[in-house]
């Protein structure tokens, strides 16, 4: 069948052939490629960068999943709610979702630019100096993280939205004559129930954050100093600007057990205890 | 229930109201901003006068610096390019793994997820050299060809038609059909929300994609609308702001106007796809 050729010459193959290109050595003019077997790793976990990219992404994960989660949730009750204009209301928090990254990027750049962008501009009203947002190592990484957030939020929002809507509205009823607060009532029966929709979010996110580096692209192209770099975009500088392919493929690898890992507890820790009913 | 119960639920429901307002015009500002800086001139991109006057100049220098319409003569190709094969080949894969028991046919699904978690923008590097091998560098189908057999296409569809009763099919026998004519007449057009959902989902994705095709394409031929608009926006270029917002929101229009008019749908159609 033609769609089993295509999947293996672009998911399986390339996987097999990472693996393989991993353990041989750059060929150069005068020296063919070689094996070299772990040699490619060594120099990885020599690499001082390599560790910089990795923990950049776990802060990046870390700094924006459970925010744009915890914002999605919110998002939904609200309008999951009659308020007045909720389809206009849930139409502004969709929009970023459509827009692609590189587009988001651009019109993001502006915010941060140094002293004439928006933000600086704000901050002057009050007082403020004009601050480099992505050229100070300090801030790179969070001002990226707002947008990331800015961006996946609505996305995660309507999938919360749609599991609200599957709650039965009995509970809600019963829990306030019960006389619970809404807190009570989010907290204890809510939340609960929209348990395996977080798991299905949250993998999500997890592999986004991995996958998504679009942005870095306009933004910062992983500097000032690689602290904004994340692996994706490290694979990418690698294969195709230092052309070191046998490298990237090595860095590859890291990125292919991570998500390996992430599939194993998805399909056997989380599936059962998400069919709790 | 007593009345200063209800002065306090009156309270909550202003105050929500109010939050959720506020929380959607901070969402929305970005884009309102683009479009603020996009339709006048440079000086007044932070400069907010309501007064300001009104232009189409950066629309015109945008395009003037760089072939838009052709990168969206690209992206239009691209994407119906990829989502006319999606939808034939995952068909047909669906189709087998759903009414078919063929030897190892778990081993063979389970093969086909894999692709759910392991996306082709991940194997760049190997997906790249394939390509050379087959020297589809720079050319809209090498964009396409990794995405044509899509594990979450044929997942959904096999979902679609698991669903089917049986016995739609054994009448559709009786009266004839072969088994392509059973699906074409009776699981295709059962699974038209499912095509829909999908439709939507995968049009998007690609039209927004950027990585794998700024790999794969080097010219004014191939390149989409993102990879246009990155170059464009890389701040080396040196070009001026509003003009960047321009060009921004010129490719970002065919998209936006879809989805505002068909926003239901939309949404509706994402959340379909997600749940599963």
């Amino acid at each position: 069948m033609p769609a089993a050729i295509l999947l293996i010459a672009f998911t399986h193959y390339p996987t097999v052939a990472t693996v393989i290109d991993s353990l041989f050595s750059k060929a150069t003019a005068i020296r063919p490629s070689r094996f070299v077997g772990m040699l490619n790793y060594q120099r990885m976990l020599d690499d001082p960068i390599f560790w910089k990219v990795l923990i950049n992404n776990a802060w990046f994960a870390l700094g924006t999943i459970p925010t744009s989660i915890a914002l999605a949730i919110l998002m939904a009750l609200f309008v999951n709610r009659s308020i007045p204009g909720r389809s206009l209301v849930r139409m502004a928090y969709f929009t970023p979702t459509i827009l692609p990254m590189i587009a988001v990027a651009n019109i993001w750049l502006f915010f941060y630019t140094p002293d004439i962008g928006l933000i600086d501009q704000i901050a002057s009203w009050f007082g403020f100096s004009g601050h480099n947002w992505l050229g100070d190592p300090g801030t790179v990484l969070p001002a990226i993280m707002v947008m990331t957030v800015w961006k996946e939020a609505g996305f995660f929002m309507i999938f919360y939205l749609a599991a609200m809507q599957n709650i039965p509205p009995e509970l809600e009823e019963a829990s306030q004559l019960e006389g619970a607060t809404r807190w009570y009532y989010f907290r204890r029966v809510m939340f609960p129930l929209l348990m395996p929709t977080t798991l299905f979010v949250l993998i999500n996110a997890v592999l986004n954050s991995f996958k998504l580096v679009d942005h870095l692209f306009v933004l910062t192209k992983g500097g000032p100093d690689n602290a904004s770099n994340l692996l994706l975009y490290y694979i990418f500088e690698t294969a195709f600007s230092y052309f070191e392919t046998h490298f990237a493929a090595a860095l590859t690898m890291v990125l292919l057990i991570l998500l390996g890992v992430m599939a194993l507890l998805q399909f056997f820790i989380l599936d059962k205890r998400v069919h709790y009913r | 229930m007593n009345p200063s119960r209800s002065y306090s639920q009156v309270f909550h429901t202003f105050l929500e109201t109010g939050a959720a307002w506020l929380l959607a015009v901070l969402w929305i500002s970005p884009l309102v901003y683009a479009f603020w800086a996009a339709f006048h001139p440079g000086e007044y991109a932070v400069n907010f006068d309501l007064l300001a006057p009104l232009t189409l100049d950066n629309f015109r220098e945008a395009l003037s610096q760089a072939p838009f319409p052709r990168y969206a003569l690209n992206t239009f190709i691209l994407v119906s390019t990829i989502l006319v094969a999606q939808l034939v080949l995952c068909t047909l894969a669906a189709y087998a793994f759903a009414r078919y028991q063929f030897r190892g046919h778990k081993i063979a699904f389970a093969l086909v997820l894999v692709q759910l978690m392991i996306t082709p923008e991940i194997l760049i590097v190997e997906n790249y050299s394939t390509l050379a091998r087959f020297s589809l560098v720079d050319t809209i189908l090498g964009i396409g060809l990794p995405y044509m057999a899509s594990a979450f296409g044929i997942f959904l569809l096999r979902q679609a038609f698991k669903s089917t009763p049986k016995e739609l099919e054994e009448a559709a026998r009786l009266e004839g059909c072969g088994s392509m004519g059973v699906l074409w007449r009776v699981y295709v057009p059962l699974a038209r929300p499912t095509y829909l959902a999908y439709a939507l989902v995968s049009i998007s994705h690609h039209w927004n994609n950027f990585l794998w095709p700024l790999i794969v394409t080097n010219s004014v031929e191939t390149r989409p609308l993102t990879v246009g608009l990155g170059i464009f926006g890389a701040p080396e270029s040196g070009v001026n702001w509003s003009v960047i917002s321009a060009a921004t929101l010129l490719s970002v229009a065919p998209l936006l106007i879809a989805f505002l008019l068909f926003q239901r749908q939309f949404v509706q159609s994402f959340m379909y796809a997600g749940i599963k």
